[in-house]
Formats: structure tokens, sequence, C-alpha cells
């Protein structure tokens, strides 16, 4: 029955025959089918959004991998620039600096003053600090810097006696609650000790990594859990995830939280946290029978390795150990590196019992970046950058040769807030609602007790009591996927038109939907709808070709005005003598302003790499480095990126930097200053704004 | 390049085709082995912008399963049936005018608007009733809270408006 021939609606010369029964039926039937429609159609581009946010988040992920790579280069080169700092050195070799090892005399002298009326914590700490803390948080106080040490102090005491694996065993009355990552969502976690109460003798839960990040409350997160933990030492179990990393944290957000939040003392608890993070265990096994760790497995994962090596060891997931004495390929590297530092003040990792072995940190990075994948063996992980995408087989495999049942993990972001896979032997876990933006994604937490199939229990944090209509949430998650998408092509426009441009010999500003698709893909490296995605990036002619250059219209980045050298501005040599305007001008033009946009678009795509570069050379946090540092830092990141920006550019870029020319960048400034414009924010300021 | 449309034949649409199909299927294989979850096929038909009604979608549904359903739909079930559907352009979304005819039927006294309750009875008892979830899905976007109805006209403007 073909519910939209006009005839059948009662419109035609059929109406006689249609009764007001058959009328009304078909004319609902016309609505139903029509909305139908357009409600899966929303929800189609809603998990479009969603793999926009995620392909992004991975991309991002590699090139923190990438970053490391670098990190590494620059240190075989890095020796002869700074052979007088060695405190860079250290860092970047990851050790712990001796005179930081015991700092916990330094917290005594932090006075909390009569005037804080924030949440005072209690030691030896009790369930009614717990409870104090959730209150003070749902009222967005800020816990004192010293609670804020003591806790930490405290907890890296108690977790450096908790083995790698926590051994845990339910029972039908005594249930276990697993939840995933909350990446700084505290609405969720107050909405999940709501739902599900607040962590004691007689409920369990483990928090299976990744509490930090990304999130405005990671700090909040951390106390909360790292309390509970102190109270509850043999009830509430974390398990270490990729974001318990202090060079994760220096990307991905919670490094300025802490600084923002405690501007006296925020050094000292950034330091103090790297260390908490390394005393994190692996994982939790239930009954015997069930892991739970944060990311994965691999063909190779070796749980009896896990549980000897000496986790602490694994400074950041992202630097792998440096070359041992028994390599023979890297004797000649090693020399480098001891003959630049000087002997006796600083102890490098360069020596066998400050680092895991390579095998090791492989198997640790595994468990914490793997994805599980559908198809069957065990790959790189390439979208993430590290670790691997375990197939089915794998899971059987390994799972079988310890004699467990089940995996359960998280690290991944799941629209229902979990997801089996595996043939139901892994779950994922993930507790962050709304993680890419308000309406992406629910949370979930997972409850069970030996025997007994897993409970799952959703929820979804929402800023208003009621909920917005399906179309406005939708709306405002595409809204958002496409512009960092759309940041993301102007970021690499130079390349993206060159791309075109080889495939365009007509010079016609046109290619077909394929062409379009194709270059997009290749140079940006996502993996994404293109073709379904094209009406939102570009415009298209009445032919149904794409006129490429129409992504670039409503968008630019915005350059900070006064720092940079405006070579259009320069006239070429020719005009001065008063001689005729030759191509040549033109041409030397165009290319400075391609120079200048190629610069630009570098400096904005790269500016999380830059700032965290920036930031570990600025190792006492004062925002400031000096322009020398600048020069050779910005020469390496040239080399090794390839990017393919003269000398001479950087050189004046330095000299403009320096504001008051007294040496020194304040380099984070600077990259504040790069943001994208999106022209139409201007219009959309004046209208109504659903978002 | 783009001058050279004239020259492309049906090989080219179909090739077309099978990209778009097969973009808007890896949106939905969770686990990248070409297979969906087959109560994610009517997202992917619908998102191609074809409208089936339930009834014609089920039996889409038992065209691609497999003989012994699994619960799963494979993409070499799926594409070629898909691209049939595409070339012959079936299941054609419903034009304007034909819902807003839809709407003034069941408002014979021409008031221009619909009650809540109306809708509700009309849309969970008639044709392919709405689920609970579906029906409060549209009354959120659907209904005027201050009269407690639905000004079809209105609504259709906005929906529309809100697809392009």
């Amino acid at each position: 029955m073909s519910t939209h021939n006009l005839e059948d609606m009662g419109c035609g010369t059929s109406s006689v025959k249609d009764t007001r029964s058959e009328q009304v039926l078909k004319a609902a039937l016309v609505i139903q089918n029509w909305y139908r429609g357009y409600s899966t159609r929303l929800k189609a581009r809603q998990r479009y959004a969603l793999t926009i946010f995620q392909s992004i988040e991975y991309a991002d992920e590699q090139g923190q991998l990438q970053l490391s790579n670098f990190f590494s280069f620059m240190l075989e080169n890095y020796a002869h620039i700074h052979e007088k700092d060695p405190e860079i050195v250290a860092r970047l070799f990851g050790s712990t600096l001796q005179d930081y090892k015991d700092r916990q005399d330094y917290v005594a002298f932090v006075d909390v003053p009569n005037s804080y009326n924030g949440p005072r914590l209690q030691f030896p700490l009790t369930f009614t600090d717990i409870d104090l803390l959730v209150d003070a948080f749902k009222q967005q106080q800020i816990l004192h810097a010293r609670y804020v040490l003591e806790v930490l102090f405290e907890t890296k005491k108690v977790l450096k006696q908790m083995p790698n694996f926590t051994h845990v065993k339910t029972s039908p009355s005594k249930e276990i609650t697993i939840c995933g990552d909350l990446h700084g969502k505290l609405d969720d976690l107050l909405l999940i000790f709501y739902k599900n109460g607040l962590p004691s003798g007689s409920n369990s839960y483990i928090f299976n990594g990744d509490f930090v990040d990304r999130g405005r409350n990671s700090i909040e997160i951390l106390m909360i859990l790292f309390v509970s933990f102190l109270v509850y030492p043999n009830d509430l179990h974390l398990n270490r995830g990729n974001h318990e990393d202090f060079m994760m944290n220096l990307r991905y957000g919670f490094t300025k939280e802490i600084l923002c939040k405690y501007k006296i003392h925020g050094k000292q608890i950034l330091q103090i946290l790297e260390d908490v993070y390394t005393w994190l265990p692996i994982g939790t096994i239930i009954d015997n029978e069930i892991l739970v760790i944060h990311g994965g497995i691999s063909e190779s994962t070796d749980l009896n390795l896990l549980h000897r090596v000496e986790r602490h060891k694994m400074k950041s997931v992202l630097m792998p150990p440096t070359p041992l004495d028994g390599d023979p390929d890297t004797n000649v590297k090693k020399k480098k590196f001891n003959a630049t530092i000087v002997p006796g003040e600083v102890k490098t990792s360069a020596s066998h019992s400050e680092q895991l072995t390579k095998h090791e940190w492989e198997q640790v990075i595994d468990i914490l970046w793997s994805d599980p994948r559908g198809k069957r063996g065990c790959y790189p992980n390439t979208s993430r950058g590290g670790g691997c995408y375990f197939g089915p087989d794998i899971t059987s495999k390994v799972l079988n040769r310890y004699q467990l049942k089940m995996l359960i993990r998280s690290h991944e972001c799941k629209p229902e807030g979990y997801e089996i896979c595996h043939d139901g032997k892994v779950i994922t876990i993930f507790s962050a609602s709304n993680y890419y933006e308000e309406g992406s994604n629910r949370g979930a937490y997972i409850k069970l007790s030996s025997g007994m199939a897993p409970r799952f229990f959703q929820y979804q944090v929402t800023r208003t009591t009621c909920l917005r209509p399906l179309y406005q949430r939708v709306n405002a998650i595409e809204s958002s996927a496409i512009r960092i998408l759309r940041e993301r092509i102007i970021a690499r426009k130079t390349d993206l038109i060159h791309a075109f441009q080889l495939q365009d010999r007509s010079k016609s500003g046109k290619l077909s939907m394929s062409q379009w698709a194709f270059s997009m893909e290749n140079t940006l490296g996502l993996n994404l709808p293109w073709r379904s995605l094209s009406s939102r990036l570009v415009t298209t002619d009445t032919n149904g070709d794409i006129n490429y250059m129409s992504s670039f219209q409503d968008i630019h980045i915005q350059k900070p005005v006064k720092e940079l050298p405006h070579w259009a501005e320069r006239e070429p040599m020719g005009r001065k003598t008063g001689a005729i305007v030759c191509r040549g001008d033109e041409k030397v033009r165009a290319e400075r302003r391609e120079a200048q946009s190629t610069l630009i678009e570098t400096l904005y795509r790269y500016r999380s790499d830059l700032q965290i570069i920036f930031n570990v050379i600025d190792s006492d946090h004062s925002g400031l480095i000096s322009v020398e540092e600048f020069r050779s830092m910005w020469k390496l990141f040239n080399s090794h990126y390839n990017i393919h920006i003269d000398d001479f550019q950087i050189d004046e870029l330095a000299e403009r930097m320096d504001l008051n020319k007294d040496g020194s960048i304040d380099f984070n400034e600077f990259l504040k200053a790069f943001h994208v414009v999106h022209k139409l924010d201007k219009l959309n300021k004046s209208g109504s704004g659903l978002a | 390049m783009a001058d050279d449309k004239e020259r492309e034949g049906p090989d080219i649409t179909v090739a077309e085709f099978h990209k778009k199909i097969k973009d808007a299927f890896e949106v939905f294989d969770h686990e990248a082995n070409n297979t969906v979850d087959v109560r994610e096929i009517g997202t992917i038909i619908r998102s191609l912008g074809c409208c089936p009604s339930e009834g014609e979608l089920h039996d889409l549904i038992a065209e691609v399963e497999e003989e012994e359903p699994t619960g799963y739909i494979r993409f070499e079930k799926f594409l070629p049936v898909m691209t049939e559907i595409l070339l012959e352009r079936r299941y054609r979304p419903i034009p304007e005018d034909i819902l807003l005819r839809a709407f003034e039927v069941l408002d014979p006294s021409k008031r221009g608007f619909l009650l809540k309750e109306e809708l509700i009875k009309y849309m969970t008892e008639e044709g392919e009733p709405f689920s609970q979830e579906e029906m409060e899905e549209m009354l959120s976007a659907a209904i005027d809270p201050e009269s407690n109805s639905v000004h079809y006209k209105d609504y259709i403007a906005m929906m529309v408006i809100d697809e392009s």
C-alpha cells in the first residue's frame, strides 16, 4: 500500500470510495512514516557527530605519541643545548629528583587561614570526611591546597602497599559496582553516588581509570576518590587509566585546572600527583574470574609478569624507556647522554634500576591503551598510536590462558554508556555522560556478584530539569562536531588547497564529490563519511559538483595582531624604483602571503604540542621561556616534524614575541591568541541561539 | 574534471552510491567487521534519504537477513539491495504538502491545530502505532505548552527548515 499517492489521501477522484476511518488511517500512516524517517535521520546525524568527535579525539592521541617520539629525538640533541639545566634532562628522562622524594614536611608549612570556609578534613579520615567533601563540592567549593597535599601524600603511602592487581571477592549479599571513565565530570560521580550510594564497607566500588582531564572538576573527583580510598582501602579500588599520566594532563586540561585553582601551591600538587599516579594499581581481578583493566589486552599479555613489574617506574606511558647498556646499537647515543650530564647532581634513568624494560613497558601500554575490535587477531592501534586492537580470538586465548571468564574495560566512549562484544566476553563501561557534548551519550555503571549476570545502570546528566527536544540536542551536538571539524580543515588549508588543485586540472574551482572526498580523507587522515557530511562543509553547484574553496569561506585563524610580521605590507623591491610592476612582484607577494598562512596554520595546528613542549621546558611554571630556548626548540621541532618554515621567519617571530625585549617570551599568552574565528558566530550572537 | 560529468554513465552513479552506502554503513559498524546490528538498518536506510514505512522496512530486513537470522546484517547482503533502492528512487520522502493534507484530514473542522490528546490518540491507535517513547519524543517538539496543542502548519515548517 503506497502512502504517498494523492488519491489515497482522499484528495482525488477516489475520495468518494474512502470512508472517514480509512482516511484517518491513511493520514496517520503518512504522519507516522514521515516522523519516523525524520527521527531516525536525527539519530543518524547524532551518530555522525559522535564519529567526528571520536576520530578527532583519536587523531589527537596519535599526535600525542608523535610528541613523545619528538621528546626522545629532542633528548638526543638537547644535551648540547642545555648543559646548564640538568633538571630539564632529568624531568624528561622521568626520574624523580632525590630532594623531592619526601616533601611531606613541606605540607606542615602550608597554613589554612581562618577565613577559609571550605571543607576541613580531619586526619585520620573517616566517612564523615567523604560526606563533607561531597557536600562541599556540590556547592562548588574548592578544597584548600593543604588538604589536597595531605590527601595526596597519604594516598601515595597507602597505594605503595597495594599489589599491582587487587584480588576481590564478591558474594550474593556483597555486590561490587564498577565505574568507567569519569574525566573530571563531577556531576556524573555525584549522580552515581546518589543512585547507588556512597562507598562503604558494604558498598564496594571499582573505578577503572581516567578520573581526570577534559572535565572541569578533575581535582574534586580525585579528592573524593582518594579520600574514600583512604577510609575504605579494601572496598574502594582504583585502577590506573591512560590519563593518570602527567604528560596527558599537560595536553588534556588537568594541569591547567590545577594551576588555575591552586595558584600558589599548584606546582607542588602537580609534582606529588605525578608520583601518586605511578603507584595506582594496574587492575583488579574479581572472584578469580573477571579481569578489570582500563584499556585492553594484546596477544602477548602476560599477567604473571604484570603482577611482578615495578609499576611505579612507569612515569608516563608516553615516555618509553631509553636504551640501556646492554643494547649495542645505542651505546653511541648513551655516551652522548653521559657526556653532557654533570655527574653526581642528578640521577638519570639511563641506569637500569630506574626504568622498566622495554618489554615490561609495552605490556603496561597494552593494558592501558588497547581497544577491542571485531576483526580477529592483534594489530597496532593506529588511531591512538599506542596499544593494539585485539579481536575475539585474542580475548578467548588470553582469558583461557589464565582461566578467566570475562574482561571489563573502559577507555572508549559508548553512546549507551556500555557495550558488550566478543561474544559476551568483553564489556566496555564508560561513566562520563555527555562526554563530547550535551546529549552525546549516556553514562553507565555495572553491578555484579559471583554467579549472577552483570546488571547495567544507565544515566545522563542534564543541565536543565526538563530535557530539550531531540532535534535541539542533536543540533547542538552536530554544530559542535562540525565546528571542530572545520577547525581541523582550516588548520590544513594550504595542504588541502594543494590537494584539490592537483585534481582540478582545468582550474575550475570545482571537483566531483568523489575527488573532493578523496582529498579530504587523504589530507586530514580522518576516516569520516565525507559524502554525507559534504552538505555541512561545502557548497555544491547545480550539477552536483563541489566548490572546494567554499570550505574556507566563513572561517579563518585569527592571528595575534602585533606579534606576526606583516609580510604583505612589505613592498617588493621593484616598486621603489618606479619600474613597471612585473609579474615577479605579484608572485613574491603571493608567496609571502602563502608563507605567512603556512606559518599561522602550522602554529595553530601544533599549538597543543607546542604548548606541552614549552610547558615542559618551563619547569618552574613561570609561563616564560627565553628567546634562545624558543629558537632552538622551534628549530628542532621544525626538523623533526618536517615542517618547511624558514629559519629567518622563526627568528623574526621570536623577536616579535619578546614584547618587552628582555629576552623572554610569555608563550602561553601568545598561543592563547591563536584561535579560529567562525564568521557566523557574530551573526548567531544576535540570534536566539539554541545551543 | 567536473566538465567530464557529461561523459559519466550509470557506472559512475552506481560507484558513487556504493561509496555513500559504505560510508553510512561504517558509521554504525561498531566492531569494524562489516556487520551492523539489525536494529540499526532502519536508521541507515533512512539516513540515506529514504522513507520506507515500518511494514516496508520489515520486508527489507527480511531481504537482507541471513537464512538463519543472527541479529546482524552483513554489508555484502545489504549493498546490492540498498543500491537498487537508490537507483529506483524508492521510498522517496513525503512532500510537505502531503504531510499538511494528512494533518488536515485529522482536523476536519479546520481549526489549524490538533489537541495533544487528539494527536496522542491518532498516533498511538491508528496506522502503525507509535511506541510511548516515540510519542513522547514527538510531543516534546510539537506541542505548544501554553495551548497544549500542535499548530501543525508551523510545526511542519519548523521541521522542514531543520532538515535542510
